[in-house]
């Protein structure tokens, strides 16, 4: 492999296409402004010129039929990448994805593949307000027949959209509006990440805290200056929610006898909810020390105010301080 | 359009039709003795428009089907006996039980689906037919609804994608008065195909029950979308012998009786195609009985090796969500 290269999130998700449709003249990519305006936020940017406009296609302002359309050429032999604009949009796709794509193979006994990903930026913290700024991989995790990809790194966001692309499965491979402009290490080369591993993003004895997408960074950041106190956090990214690695997160609550769990979706209903499940239910249970704990969205709209559409989701600060009071058993 | 009538072909419609008949007639018995669990939308009255259909299609040309669908199955190519077997939940069923009535799919011959969700596999036939002009296969996509799909939102943006991108795919629209138990009348404005013309889609009405009408008229739409000229709209008039579903027995609060008495006595599909091809002394009315006996005693075989069959390992529960 050669030398990584420091390069965004966004580029890692545009290297990862156009890789993917170098290597398969069967992937192609369809969604709203994509191809001459280079997508909302740039990251198909380039492509139509590179593959022209049957490969990378832009779409009429019609969420179901992007969807619908998608699995119809799934089925057909192509490998669609699908972009949703903002993941609120995939609400206009739910009955397409939902009861067409997930069931389609189970239905028909196996004979159907529906080798296709729908891309979509979640999250808030772009001053876009409620209808652009949902979280809901939850519900999808909750659909048979789906897998829910959610990376927090350039890195993970390469290797796992080419994973996406190369499975035969409908893969809802949620990106983070916020990452889009933050730097990793990435490999040049066409690399693959399993769709059923954690990460475990950083080492540590006192706590376990598991965060998906932008709240890995946030957690990271707050862990650094827990460690100047003393207290050592051990950060696991499930970067797959589905299917669902626990693995790793067993094994280090084990050591560490105590568990938060952190993402920005609302609490209720939340998939931190399966999380806590999955550990009460494993050998982890017998070793925990403290009640694991959730830091979650509120149950709010994301509010248009800078102000409160902060104080809706985890900060830095928040984690800090909930890490603290739990290492320091005050629950 | 009769006066070309191919007497070989005509003979094969006519069978195919009245294999669907009897297929329907059975499967309305095996649900009324309990046999069958669920539900189950019968095509009974319609078999001229998924016949005049398919006959225009090749065996890789795609469909996509509805609720009412074991029309379009058998129509396409699928076999009366794993048809029985899907509908029973049996192992060698085409969705080896796990589908049922409203998601039998047969891919082998270019069915991507029954479709239990109204309007839902039109996103489907449009990619479908956008993969095939992709992959430059010369295939075209069919898309069967009816008259009720009208009021689903996918319809419009399908009929815009179809037509900005020319792609090979034809949405035909099964109107049989009804969408459940309300007439169209009262659930969709304006003409059927005035919604389709609204895109620069190429529309057609035809007799639904008039399988030499709705095949000369597939043809021909067929051959404009193989030659790149873009989607069609076709409208078919048509009538379901039966209710919404099986269980749906007492109809007259929202249909006369008469009026059913009138399609069944002069509007319907085989009796039309049969008398016409007596009339012209293409054929006589012992050939006609032949084929009739030939398609009971295959449905009675059908029916026989499904009942026999064995369901699925309960363990297969849990196979094939993911690929």
């Amino acid at each position: 492999m050669s030398e990584p290269r420091e390069i965004t999130y966004a580029q890692a998700v545009r290297e990862a296409l156009r890789q993917a449709m170098q290597r398969d003249p069967q992937v192609f990519l369809l969604g709203e402004d994509i191809g001459v305006y280079g997508g909302a936020f740039g990251v198909t940017d380039g492509l139509l010129d590179e593959f022209g406009s049957e490969r990378v296609r832009d779409t009429p302002l019609s969420e179901a039929v992007i969807a619908g359309t998608a699995i119809g050429a799934a089925v057909t032999g192509m490998r669609p990448v699908a972009e949703i604009q903002f993941m609120d949009f995939i609400t206009l796709a739910m009955e397409q994805l939902v009861l067409q794509a997930a069931k389609m193979r189970y239905m028909f006994g196996g004979k159907a593949r529906v080798p296709m990903v729908l891309r979509t930026p979640a999250g808030s913290g772009t001053g876009a307000a409620a209808q652009h700024s949902e979280s809901l991989e939850a519900w999808f995790v909750h659909v048979p027949g789906l897998k829910v990809v959610m990376p927090s790194t350039p890195y993970d966001a390469k290797g796992l959209l080419l994973a996406a692309i190369a499975d035969d499965n409908p893969v809802i491979f949620i990106e983070h509006k916020l990452l889009y402009k933050t730097k990793g290490f990435v490999p040049e080369e066409y690399y693959t990440l399993p769709l059923a591993t954690s990460e475990i993003k950083r080492k540590g004895k006192d706590l376990t805290l598991i965060a998906t997408s932008v709240l890995v960074a946030r957690a990271l950041e707050a862990a650094t200056q827990l460690a100047q106190e003393g207290i050592e956090i051990e950060i696991i990214d499930p970067r797959t929610l589905k299917p669902l690695d626990t693995a790793a997160m067993i094994q280090s609550v084990c050591k560490t006898g105590k568990a938060l769990v952190v993402h920005e979706a609302p609490m209720t209903g939340g998939f931190g909810g399966e999380i806590v499940a999955q550990l009460c239910a494993s050998e982890a249970f017998d070793f925990l020390d403290a009640p694991i704990r959730r830091l979650a969205g509120l149950d709010v709209p994301i509010p248009y105010n800078r102000e409160l559409e902060k104080r809706a989701v985890p900060q830095v600060a928040d984690i800090v301080r909930e890490a603290r009071a739990l290492v320091r058993g005050e629950y | 359009m009769t006066e070309h009538i191919d007497l070989e072909q005509s003979l094969h419609m006519y069978e195919q039709m009245a294999k669907i008949r009897a297929f329907e007639e059975k499967v309305n018995e095996l649900y009324k003795s309990a046999k069958m669990p669920g539900l189950a939308h019968l095509y009974s009255g319609e078999e001229a428009v998924a016949v005049g259909v398919c006959e225009a299609l090749k065996r890789d040309d795609y469909i996509t089907s509805t609720h009412r669908g074991h029309g379009h199955c058998l129509a396409k190519g699928a076999k009366v006996d794993r048809m029985f077997a899907e509908l029973l939940g049996k192992e060698a069923g085409y969705c080896r039980g796990k589908g049922g009535s409203m998601h039998i799919a047969d891919p082998d011959s270019g069915n991507l689906g029954a479709n239990a969700i109204v309007g839902g596999s039109m996103g489907i036939a449009t990619g479908a037919a956008m993969s095939a002009k992709m992959r430059k296969s010369g295939q075209v996509a069919v898309c069967f609804f009816g008259d009720g799909a009208l009021g689903q939102g996918l319809f419009y943006e399908v009929a815009n994608m179809a037509a900005l991108w020319k792609l090979p795919v034809i949405y035909v629209c099964e109107n049989n008065l009804y969408g459940e138990y309300t007439h169209h009348t009262e659930t969709a404005a304006g003409e059927f195909i005035a919604r389709a013309q609204a895109f620069g889609i190429h529309t057609e009405i035809v007799d639904g029950q008039d399988v030499h009408a709705v095949y000369a008229t597939m043809q021909k739409l067929v051959e404009r979308a193989r030659r790149g000229e873009g989607p069609a709209f076709l409208q078919c008039n048509t009538y379901r012998y039966y209710g919404h579903h099986v269980g749906d027995i007492n109809r007259a609060y929202y249909r006369a009786k008469d009026e059913e008495a009138d399609w069944r006595a002069n509007r319907d599909p085989l009796t039309i195609l049969a008398t016409r091809l007596i009339a012209q002394k293409l054929t006589d009315a012992s050939v006609i009985a032949r084929i009739d006996a030939e398609v009971n005693a295959e449905v009675e075989t059908g029916v026989a090796f499904a009942l026999d069959a064995p369901f699925p390992d309960v363990r297969e529960v849990n196979e094939d969500v993911y690929a």
